[in-house]
């Protein structure tokens, strides 16, 4: 069972690196998804299933997919999208499926193998978890709700257009660059 | 399972250094990121690969002691990266209206 480890600390390794050196936004997000699933399993293994389940739906499931929005919404210039059918290659894809496909052999060897899967060592259930939470840790749940309050309110003002003041500049800014590309 | 209080087992197969090295490995690899690349986007993806380092090697602490406290702070990183990616995209999407670019070597002139 501490081949799954192993490997999976690979991928994320392999799938971190094409993050840093990928030119492509939305490549690199993929990419860091993958490592993100691969540190998943690598919590799965070291004892903490409740901390990979958290990393797949808050991380890769929440924040990569704000993440990919955004980008979304930016709409980087008409040139990427005719980009994009020259980056539609085979090599483009190809990795990033090659490492899910790997944590996928995984993840199902592990299922395969039911309860003698079980991680190396001592598991600390969600139970342990929760009764520190209730017990020790009161305070800091209540900071972490504080935190993501301010991160709410935070975004909500900062994502707010001032059409009056932004809009000159933004048109003006946008001039100049078709003036620049003609 | 367990109840209550887990008697702490000192063995593990996957020894912490190898987690703290896994950590540490990614974590660099976030610091090349965000020295690396001008576009802001990708800044910003590699402090999160720093954060999720971060807290891997927290989780690897915890689970060499079997003890919870990893859990925890892994989950407080975790609040604390999602808070800090929706001001930081939110700052993106002001900083690309202001400059009509994603350059980050464009915030370079302090306005009044």
């Amino acid at each position: 069972m501490t081949a799954a480890f192993y490997i999976a600390a690979v991928v994320a390794v392999l799938a971190t690196i094409m993050v840093i050196i990928e030119t492509n936004a939305v490549h690199a997000l993929l990419n860091l998804i993958v490592s993100l699933l691969a540190v998943a399993i690598v919590f799965y293994v070291l004892g903490a299933p409740f901390a990979a389940a958290l990393e797949v739906i808050v991380y890769a499931g929440a924040i990569m997919v704000l993440f990919v929005f955004v980008i979304m919404m930016l709409n980087l210039g008409e040139a990427a999208v005719a980009q994009e059918r020259r980056w539609l290659a085979p090599r483009m894809w190809m990795a990033p499926a090659g490492l899910s496909a790997v944590l996928l052999g995984e993840l199902i060897y592990m299922l395969w193998q039911g309860p003698a899967a079980v991680p190396v060592g001592t598991t600390v259930t969600p139970r342990e978890v929760g009764a520190l939470f209730f017990g020790p840790y009161l305070l800091v749940v209540e900071l972490a709700s504080m935190l993501l309050l301010a991160g709410l309110v935070g975004a909500y003002h900062l994502g707010r257009r001032e059409r009056a003041v932004a809009k000159p500049e933004m048109e003006t800014a946008r001039e100049a660059q078709q003036e620049t590309q003609r | 399972m367990n109840e209550g209080i887990v008697v702490a087992e000192m063995t593990a197969d996957v020894p912490m250094q190898y987690g703290l090295l896994l950590a540490a490995v990614l974590f660099s690899l976030g610091v090349i990121g965000v020295l690396a690349r001008r576009n802001i986007i990708f800044i910003l993806m590699s402090i999160e690969i720093m954060l999720n380092a971060a807290g891997l090697a927290f989780i690897a602490a915890g689970a060499r002691w079997a003890a919870a406290d990893g859990q925890i702070m892994f989950i407080l990183i975790l609040a604390l990266a999602a808070a800090e990616v929706s001001v930081g995209l939110a700052l993106i999407l002001q900083f690309y209206h202001r400059t009509v670019t994603v350059d980050a070597d464009a915030a370079s002139e302090m306005r009044g």
